[in-house]
């Protein structure tokens, strides 16, 4: 060895010992300082208010209030009941709320301008699944002769609309309208509703820009009822159906004017459903603030799903509180810890009839997106065809994967949670699915491909003019 | 020298002459007592003198037993018919389920007390902690973010009543004079007035949310959106009684009152202070009251739709949230809502008395 290389050498000891003992005084000193200081990077706005709708799958919001996740982020959240979806959303826009649980159509819609314009992002989605579709009880008597029975005399689930084609039918040479409800036109329910409907031969209606009733060349009329007031409005015969989220189908049952006949997992397995909208204004000022959000919200999230469903029972006690949910335990029970009632009595196994953080239900994937733009292309609420492209460009600006991340990573750092439970390699888009109640597949990437594939929608260059497609 | 004999004829009229005044004292505070529904005071009270059993046994029956007893049958067939009626959230509640429910409030609003009560403790906790780490950090106290219990919406409702119900007053009663004072004026306002005036409180909402919303665009805490969008939608339905009543009465001031006024050569400002006003006070006042009733009323509908936190959104999210206790809770807000209402016309009578030295 050289002489430099020896000095060389030495030096480099040194470095290391310094680095050792830098390394030493700051685990030393991380010992001292308490888990709170470390956790909470400087938000810029600490003082939060977010509306919700009564549903339970609003729940990683009050989890994270009640739990503490909020406080410990350094955040003083209230949480607001609003009166409808409507409402929320002009909420969110004005600045009246700083953010809100969404449905997950809502932040694409108003982005792409479908109702009222604002470019709203999203950084965490809440849950996967949620909903059903229930009919009254007149309807399920005449849908049940068309249903396949069990050995045992119960019917095959899931049932197909195929089975509602002859009673709508029916209706139709009576000279009735069959309506039934969803909650919002750019709602989860309404397309899951407008898919099972059509994956049975009926029609579902159409939008156009001058029409945005969605009752176009409809078989099935459908209007908007909000989710609270749906039993009552089922009860008085204004509509026939409903598809909403939970606990309105439990509780049609517990009142015994209506029977759930398809749980939206048996639709479309582990669909996105609703999500945390922001304005990206609000995400641009307060960037350290959105993602601590994040992290409460994730927090939330594992804990409704953590030890298979353990801490659920627990959970619906919260959302039992007034303030909250507010219906009545028992039937907020009844879909969220592990089953679901069908016909009065039957009830089958649901472990996953509502998803929290499972298969990374809170991780914002573009194909989620983009497949809920796909279906607002399908019944013309996005009136001309658009390249792929678009519904890439509009994914990307709408959901936030990297404010995800950047939660998530802080989260892993300060061990409240494991480098396996999210999907760090994902570049947006998840594989090809066809766990649809149709078997058609879906992929992300392709969705002009995909929406030539549907047999019942608007397909490539084709538009509703007047009461007609053309193209 | 008074004789034993004077003195102790003249010791039961200094009695008399002590019980009659009693008597009449008790029977002047008797209209005052009436006003606030405390009426029934004055035949004890009379009864305990020893003046005339009979007759304030009567009237103490009138008064006291006869409402009495409709407000037992009340609840006795309320009780009776409630369990007989049956909705999907259950039975119509009876009396004790009402009852039930208003304990379970208070012991919620206790409740709430408690949750606040830890919120702070957690908080300067929290910022004891951060002080310590570094002496220089800023710390705030944040309020409590809880959601608003059953008594703080009842304030809240009060709140935006008299904040609608005084712009109401603002407008209706200078509006009123004029209309009163000039035939023309009255005729000019006459037609718009009439349009008005029927438009039910749930059609004025859109418009008045839609105004709000564009002209006012601060979301200062203190006076959210939707406490203005219900006070004025208060304001819009409840001027109307207020408005006629004031020109009514002022237009009906006594001709002669008039003269004299001109004879005296009264400026305008003194003619309308010493001569207008006073005279039409007692219609004002009844305006005042039905103006200020109408308001309570329309207040519940607006708090529904505008998502003001009083006792209107109450009874919304009580609906919304078809629990097996909602039905109940829901009457407990309409007993709420009732008894509001009466006090408050109560007080409007007990102030026009004051001010007028008459009930009409």
């Amino acid at each position: 060895m050289t002489t430099s290389d020896r000095q060389a050498n030495s030096r480099a000891l040194s470095r290391r010992q310094v680095l050792r003992r830098g390394a030493s005084a700051i685990a030393l000193a991380s010992l001292g300082v308490p888990a709170i200081r470390r956790a909470r990077a400087t938000v810029e706005k600490d003082t939060l208010k977010f509306g919700f709708i009564k549903l339970t799958d609003m729940a990683p919001l009050a989890i994270a209030r009640e739990l503490g996740y909020f406080e410990d982020e350094g955040l003083y959240v209230s949480l607001e009941p609003q009166a409808n979806w409507k409402v929320l959303l002009d909420g969110v826009i004005s600045g009246a709320l700083d953010g809100a649980h969404m449905l997950a159509g809502q932040p694409l819609g108003a982005t792409i301008g479908v109702g009222t314009k604002a470019h709203i992002v999203t950084p965490f989605s809440m849950d996967l699944n949620g909903n059903g579709i229930t009919v009254s009880n007149a309807v399920w008597a005449a849908m049940k002769k068309h249903v396949p029975l069990r050995a045992d005399g119960k019917p095959v689930h899931p049932i197909k609309a195929d089975a509602l084609r002859p009673v709508v039918e029916q209706y139709k040479s009576d000279g009735k309208p069959f309506n039934m409800g969803m909650v919002f036109p750019l709602s989860t329910h309404n397309y899951e509703l407008r898919y099972w409907l059509a994956a049975g031969g009926l029609k579902p209606g159409y939008y156009s820009p001058s029409d945005n009733s969605g009752q176009i060349m409809a078989d099935v009329l459908l209007s908007v009822t909000p989710p609270p007031q749906m039993p009552a409005t089922l009860e008085a015969g204004t509509i026939l159906g409903y598809c909403v989220g939970e606990p309105w189908n439990q509780q049609a049952v517990f009142k015994k004017i209506g029977v759930p006949v398809i749980a939206d997992y048996q639709i479309w397995k582990n669909k996105p459903e609703k999500v945390f909208g922001l304005t990206a204004d609000f995400a641009a000022k307060y960037p350290q603030t959105t993602v601590a959000i994040t992290k409460a919200l994730i927090r939330a999230g594992m804990w409704l799903d953590a030890d298979n469903n353990a801490n659920r029972l627990k959970a619906v006690k919260i959302l039992a509180q007034p303030n909250y949910v507010g219906a009545d335990a028992n039937v907020i029970a009844n879909s969220m810890t592990g089953t679901f009632e069908y016909e009065p009595g039957d009830k089958r196994a649901a472990p996953d009839f509502n998803v929290f953080f499972r298969y990374y239900a809170t991780q914002p994937f573009y194909s989620h997106a983009i497949w809920y733009l796909t279906q607002m292309r399908r019944w013309g609420q996005i009136a001309i065809s658009q390249p792929d492209s678009w519904y890439d460009s509009v994914a990307k600006s709408v959901y936030r994967p990297d404010l995800y991340f950047a939660a998530a990573k802080l989260l892993v750092s300060e061990g409240k949670a494991k480098q396996p439970d999210f999907l760090w390699s994902s570049d947006g888009y998840l594989p090809p699915n066809n766990a649809f109640i149709d078997g058609i597949e879906y992929d992300g990437r392709k969705p002009n491909a995909y929406l030539a594939k549907l047999l019942i929608g608007l397909k490539h260059g084709q538009r509703i003019e007047g009461t007609k497609v053309t193209g | 020298m008074t004789s034993l004999t004077e003195i102790s004829a003249a010791a039961p009229s200094r009695l008399v002459a002590r019980r009659r005044r009693i008597i009449a004292a008790i029977e002047r505070s008797a209209a005052y007592l009436k006003l606030f529904g405390f009426g029934w005071v004055a035949p004890f009270a009379l009864l305990a003198a020893g003046e005339n059993p009979k007759a304030q046994a009567k009237e103490l029956w009138r008064q006291l037993g006869i409402p009495l007893l409709a407000i037992a049958a009340f609840i006795a067939l309320w009780g009776a018919l409630a369990p007989r009626v049956h909705t999907s959230l259950g039975a119509l509640p009876g009396p004790a389920q009402v009852w039930a429910q208003t304990e379970n409030l208070y012991a919620d609003y206790r409740g709430e007390r408690h949750r606040a009560q830890a919120f702070y403790e957690r908080q300067e906790r929290r910022n004891a902690e951060l002080l310590a780490a570094d002496p220089h950090a800023v710390v705030k106290i944040h309020p409590y973010t809880g959601q608003p219990t059953f008594l703080d919406q009842i304030c809240t409702s009060l709140e935006t009543v008299f904040a609608g119900f005084l712009l109401a007053t603002l407008v209706a009663v200078p509006l009123g004079v004029l209309c009163g004072l000039s035939p023309g004026v009255n005729a000019a306002f006459n037609p718009l007035i009439q349009l008005f005036k029927p438009v039910s409180p749930l059609a004025w909402l859109p418009i008045v949310t839609m105004v709000v919303s564009a002209l006012y665009v601060s979301n200062d805490p203190t006076l959210p959106k939707s406490f203005i969008i219900s006070a004025v939608t208060v304001t819009l339905c409840s001027l109307w009684p207020a408005l006629i009543n004031t020109a009514v009465g002022v237009a009906s001031i006594d001709r002669d009152l008039v003269n004299v006024g001109r004879v005296l050569r009264l400026s305008w400002p003194a003619m309308l202070i010493r001569l207008v006003l006073p005279s039409s006070l007692p219609l004002i006042f009844t305006g005042l009251r039905l103006s200020l009733g109408v308001g309570w009323m329309v207040l519940i509908a607006a708090e529904m739709l505008a998502q003001n936190p009083g006792l209107g959104k109450f009874v919304w999210d009580e609906f919304q949230n078809g629990s097996s206790q909602s039905l109940a809770n829901i009457m407990v807000a309409v007993l709420v809502i009732g008894s509001i209402g009466f006090i408050l016309d109560r007080m409007m009578l007990a102030l026009q008395a004051a001010f007028t030295h008459s009930t009409r």
